[in-house]
């Protein structure tokens, strides 16, 4: 959070987000409000605009209708000069710095070794110097479990190692807002854990914002202090993981966590 | 009719005739490869002012013919007082017309590059020059080496045009001795065998490039 800013501005002001792809309305006016440090996991039936959100917020689609602002400021207008006119390119580049997204399908960059695909971000977008960049990657794979395999090129790591490169390779950015995208959806169910677990320790340690999309409603409880259950590009309903699964208000909701966790 | 002794005689100037038929196709060839690299990228801007003109361009070149396209340059560009060598022409034009096709296979390459490596890129705020120099191209270019070598030897193959703007390449070479000797026998032979022999090693390093970049993997 900038000094300037208020300390009542939230990480993420998200009002009335509409997006659609190719005629079909995906989010259809979304609202949502984290404060900063908060973590909050998305929930709800596939379709539903979870990752559509995410990916919105890292500016990977642009949104249909409505404002999006990340730590106060608006994303893709900026204001001054007694209105507001469309974002710059630069402008984007420094709200994108503070989001750091890490993908279902890990999108590591196959031609550089784990190390390198840490330590690429901070040397080409932070300009570090190349030391400082490795030793900072050196840092967060050690973080995640891996330092022993800095040198490994990702076709020679398991999924789940994969997964955690790629949290190390967001965090090296250092990131306000981390967002998760069904990040252990494409894992072998043995491997979940090791992924879980990191992003666990990373939630304890409590400083930064993070939105998790996912299927796996243990972990959706475990990380959550928030969570929101949308389905239809609509958020249904928010609340405590606790009052969420335990006792959902809304018809939907409950229909969806009974068909979910009926086989668990 | 075939006489050896001559046959023998005469090879030194078509050996000297390769070689500028060899300088020829590299230097032709390194031409096509940054232009063609500029034409895929425009090509891809979304700006319009850019991929505009680069799609005109290629689709003009490709259009026409080379020899067309080399006489134009050679008889015409010195009419607007742009006077350059012959050879500095041929290699601009052949560098020119082929990087259009170039192009092509450049953007074949970057299409293959999966969506996701643009994601990653645009997630951890990569500007474009490391978009393209580190992510992109570095992924692009291997699986498509092959490529761009059948079309280095298919460019080889077309330098005798060279000599229809006095380029003294093999072809012309050996016309010049044939006309003073009036035996084309021989000499036509030698430029026969010396492309065959260069097509044979080159395609001997396309195979060997196939087998060495079949994969992003293996190009490491």
């Amino acid at each position: 959070m900038e000094a300037s800013k208020p300390p009542s501005d939230p990480a993420i002001r998200m009002t009335g987000i509409k997006k659609s792809f190719k005629g079909t309305e995906v989010l259809r006016g979304v609202d949502l409000v984290v404060p900063a440090g908060r973590k909050v996991t998305f929930i709800g039936p596939s379709g539903s605009g979870k990752s559509t959100l995410l990916r919105i917020l890292m500016t990977l689609e642009r949104p249909d209708g409505g404002a999006v602002e990340i730590g106060g400021e608006p994303v893709w207008t900026v204001r001054g000069g007694g209105g507001e006119r469309p974002a710059s390119a630069e402008h984007l580049h420094r709200i994108r710095r503070k989001v750091g997204m890490v993908f279902q399908h890990f999108h590591l960059f196959p031609h550089m070794t784990a190390l390198g695909n840490v330590s690429a971000a901070p040397r080409m977008a932070l300009g570090l110097s190349r030391a400082d960049a490795e030793d900072r990657g050196r840092r967060l794979l050690d973080r995640v479990g891996l330092a022993d395999k800095a040198g490994a090129y990702p076709a020679k790591l398991s999924g789940g190692q994969k997964q955690r490169v790629a949290i190390a390779r967001a965090l090296a950015m250092d990131p306000e807002i981390m967002l998760f995208d069904e990040v252990t959806s494409a894992l072998d169910p043995e491997l979940v854990g090791e992924a879980v677990n990191v992003l666990l320790e990373l939630a304890d340690e409590g400083r930064m914002t993070m939105l998790v999309v996912t299927h796996q409603m243990n972990f959706a409880q475990a990380i959550a202090d928030e969570v929101h259950f949308l389905d239809d590009g609509r958020i249904i309903e928010s609340g405590s993981p606790d009052r969420i699964f335990r006792e959902p208000s809304e018809e939907r909701t409950k229909k969806f966590l009974d068909s979910v966790l009926a086989y668990r | 009719m075939w006489r050896w002794d001559f046959f023998w005689s005469i090879l030194p100037a078509i050996l000297n005739g390769f070689v500028v038929t060899v300088h020829a196709t590299l230097l032709s060839f390194a031409v096509a490869l940054v232009i063609g690299l500029v034409f895929a990228l425009a090509r891809r801007s979304p700006r319009a002012a850019l991929s505009r003109p680069a799609r005109a361009v290629t689709d003009f070149v490709r259009g026409t013919p080379l020899l067309v396209q080399l006489y134009f340059l050679y008889y015409v560009l010195p009419l607007a007082g742009l006077k350059f060598p012959a050879l500095t022409i041929g290699i601009f034009g052949l560098g020119l017309h082929y990087a259009t096709y170039i192009a092509e296979i450049y953007r074949a390459g970057i299409d293959a590059v999966p969506r996701g490596q643009w994601e990653a890129a645009a997630a951890l705020d990569l500007r474009p020059w490391y978009l393209w120099t580190r992510v992109i191209l570095p992924q692009a270019i291997p699986p498509i080496i092959p490529a761009l070598g059948n079309r280095l030897i298919a460019l080889f193959k077309e330098t005798p045009l060279l000599a229809a703007i006095t380029v003294a390449e093999m072809l012309l070479v050996a016309r010049e001795i044939g006309d003073e000797h009036f035996s084309y026998l021989e000499p036509y032979t030698a430029v026969g065998l010396f492309f065959l022999i260069a097509s044979l090693v080159s395609s001997a390093g396309v195979t060997w490039l196939e087998r060495k970049y079949g994969s992003v993997e293996a190009a490491i």
